[in-house]
């Protein structure tokens, strides 16, 4: 795994340092929250409706168990025993105080964690999937090059005021895990016929008030080309994206205001300028140097038959049901990867309490080579598990509440903080996963309806990701009363697209029941072998409107 | 900042965040900052809440006390003095979710 050099070391330590000068002055009252305000969001500040929100980065989504043990140890002791994984892949602490924050944060440190580039416009943690090194058709490990990004962007001064916060995200495999194609830009690895890596890159895709799936600009981008190509990008983005009102600042409203060909042009203009200068290019020895770190843990020969494994399947129906649902094969023989949902029935999805973050920390330890992955959708992943041990992990997991079986099932939900937390928000995402969650708690019936995702967002900005949910819930605030539009046909993955409105919205006390119309509509018109996606994606919005608004 | 209170709204109270901890607070009648909405002092008609708001600024500048000082719209029940949003409802209570823990756990009844 990547560990910082000495170079990112004394960053942060300086960074935390200036931090505790600025938190203590503006407790002094020596900088006003007019001045302070920036310099907080700069370290991962906020302020919601009850404290102060942390929002600690989670590099592409992979920590180390002795990292986990301490973001555990960090809740405990300046939190509530509690943190909430986010659909980019980071980790909020609810309840810090600012004077405590610049303690908290040289923990962080001494785990080479932080929060710089988490909040403001600059380019924000690379996300990548959590399956890296562990997906049988991936073309290289995504996190070498989100690695390499990272590096790149990290205070970079060109790009630290930029019209608006900038998203990055990696994959490297068919099944895109990431959700590249709704992120500012996203870059999908490729192999050509001659057997070389390079890149297809999109750009413009975005959530939010304006939601777009992004747009190819780069075909096959060779790799020594690949910072000199983002550079060119985001220059470009940098000179023409607007900055006279922040909803149309992202990148994504340029791309739309001036055409997909033209964007390429620019960027390939901009692209040529950066090559001939010559100073961006990625040396050969600078990626195998990060390549080492990605280097894949020291797996056994193992034979992929696993009798004693079929043998527990065979004898504990839960044990099966959590192996249907939560584990998927993994490219190694004798090898699996574990999905820990973070989605216990009728509780917030995405919170973990720090004797959860605990146990995981120490299964992984002892399961999974000390490596623990935040995926987009809020749960958490050992990549690499002996089949002879899943039995031993499911265990461990259910001793913590950790082994619900719910893994891309409908009660897998993604949920913003929502107005249980935020300060934006219209109305709560929460508490509406959780009533979602206990109306479709029977495993059985889980199952009968298959992989259906539902996504919740307290307000326009869409954290929860709700435009590319199968079914989206958008808050709405009409005269301080909570009411939830419902979008349905939205995709993440691969064939990314936004859903669409089904009709009016609905009262807090009507969502539960809508989605269960709707669900109850895909049973009765699916056909054998469709997704709820398919299904709609065959007939269209219709048939679910008019049974969702007959009564009304 | 975001209107919270309503125009025309009857009684209005001040509230903020207090600058150390974040800690949701109310402008009480004697110039301090309580964490219950029950200490509050609690304004009747426009002038009465412009007044309070203008006496809860001071404690953000020059005060340097709480930061996000506003008004917001309450009712007065039988049962003491209850916000009129969902959204103040939860900053005075806490979250709906995790009802096992802080504030929501303390000021249980409120949520029901
Ligand atoms: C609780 C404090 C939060 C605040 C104040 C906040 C604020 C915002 C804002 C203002 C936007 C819209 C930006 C734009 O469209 O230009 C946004 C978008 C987004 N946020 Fe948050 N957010 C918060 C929490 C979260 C959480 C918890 C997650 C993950 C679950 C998250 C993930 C995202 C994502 C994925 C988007 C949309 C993608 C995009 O940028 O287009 N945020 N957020
Ligand atoms: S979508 Fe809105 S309510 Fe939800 S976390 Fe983002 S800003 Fe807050």
């Amino acid at each position: 795994m990547y560990r910082y050099d000495e170079f990112d070391h004394r960053l942060v330590t300086e960074r935390v340092e200036q931090f505790r000068g600025q938190v203590a002055r503006r407790l002094s009252g020596e900088l006003s929250e007019d001045e302070f305000k920036p310099l907080r969001l700069m370290n991962g500040v906020y302020l919601q409706l009850h404290a102060y929100m942390l929002r600690i980065a989670v590099p592409y989504g992979t920590l180390s168990s002795r990292q986990l043990h301490k973001l555990a140890d960090i809740a405990r002791k300046y939190d509530k025993g509690y943190g909430h994984f986010t659909t980019r892949q980071n980790l909020q602490l609810n309840w810090p105080a600012l004077k405590d924050i610049p303690a908290l944060l040289d923990e962080l440190a001494s785990v080479e964690m932080h929060c710089i580039q988490t909040s403001g416009n600059c380019i924000r943690n690379v996300t990548s999937d959590h399956y890296a090194c562990a997906a049988s058709d991936e073309v290289e490990d995504p996190r070498i090059i989100s690695e390499i990004i990272r590096q790149w962007s990290t205070f970079h001064p060109e790009f630290s005021f930029l019209p608006r916060k900038f998203k990055i995200a990696v994959c490297a495999t068919k099944n895109d895990r990431a959700a590249i194609k709704v992120h500012d830009i996203g870059i999908q690895i490729l192999k050509n016929a001659a057997g070389e890596i390079g890149y297809e890159v999109w750009v413009g895709g975005g959530l939010g008030r304006t939601p777009i799936i992004g747009k190819k600009i780069g075909d096959f981008i060779r790799r020594e080309d690949l910072l000199a190509y983002l550079e060119a990008t985001l220059r470009v983005y940098n000179m023409q994206g607007r900055r006279d009102n922040a909803y149309k600042a992202r990148i994504k409203i340029l791309v739309h205001e001036i055409g997909t060909e033209e964007m390429k042009r620019l960027v390939e203009e901009e692209f040529a300028a950066v090559k001939a200068r010559g100073a961006l290019q990625l040396p050969d020895a600078e990626v195998e140097r990060i390549k080492a770190y990605f280097a894949a843990p020291a797996f056994e020969t193992l034979p992929d038959a696993m009798p004693e494994l079929d043998a527990a399947i065979a004898r504990e129906p839960a044990f099966a049901d959590w192996v249907r649902a939560n584990v998927t094969a993994h490219r190694v023989p004798g090898y699996a990867i574990v999905n820990v949902s973070l989605k216990p029935i009728g509780k917030p999805p995405g919170d973990a309490t720090s004797d959860q973050m605990d146990a995981v920390a120490d299964i992984a330890e002892k399961y999974a080579f000390s490596e623990i992955r935040v995926a987009h959708e809020q749960n958490l992943c050992l990549a690499h598990v002996r089949k002879k041990d899943l039995y031993a992990v499911w265990q461990a997991l259910s001793a913590a509440d950790l082994a619900t079986a719910n893994v891309g099932l409908i009660t897998d939900q993604i949920a913003c903080p929502g107005l249980d937390y935020c300060n934006l928000a219209n109305a709560r995402s929460i508490s509406v996963a959780e009533r979602i969650s206990e109306r479709f708690a029977d495993l059985k019936l889980q199952h009968e309806i298959g992989r259906l995702h539902i996504n919740t967002s307290g307000c326009i900005n869409a954290c929860g990701h709700h435009h590319v949910g199968h079914i989206g819930i958008l808050g709405v605030d009409k005269k301080g009363v909570e009411y939830y539009q419902v979008t349905i046909g939205g995709a993440a993955d691969e064939t990314a697209a936004v859903g669409d409105i089904v009709g009016p919205a609905f009262t807090e006390a009507e969502i539960v029941d809508a989605v269960d119309t709707i669900v109850k509509t895909y049973l009765d018109i699916r056909k054998d072998g469709e997704i709820f996606l398919d299904t709609y994606r065959r007939v269209g919005v219709q048939p679910f409107k008019e049974k969702l608004y007959a009564a009304h | 900042m975001a209107q919270h209170t309503r125009k025309g709204a009857q009684f209005q109270a001040v509230t903020a965040n207090r600058l150390a901890d974040g800690v949701v607070v109310y402008l009480t009648a004697d110039n301090g900052w309580s964490e219950s909405l029950q200490h509050t002092e609690v304004a009747e008609g426009k002038e009465a809440g412009e007044a309070l708001l203008a006496r809860g600024q001071q404690f953000f500048e020059p005060g340097n006390l709480v930061l996000d000082v506003y008004l917001f719209e309450v009712e007065k029940t039988d049962n003491g003095i209850r916000a009129s949003s969902v959204r103040e409802t939860i900053r005075q209570a806490g979250p709906t979710v995790r009802r096992d823990l802080g504030k929501q756990a303390e000021l249980a009844g409120v949520h029901e």
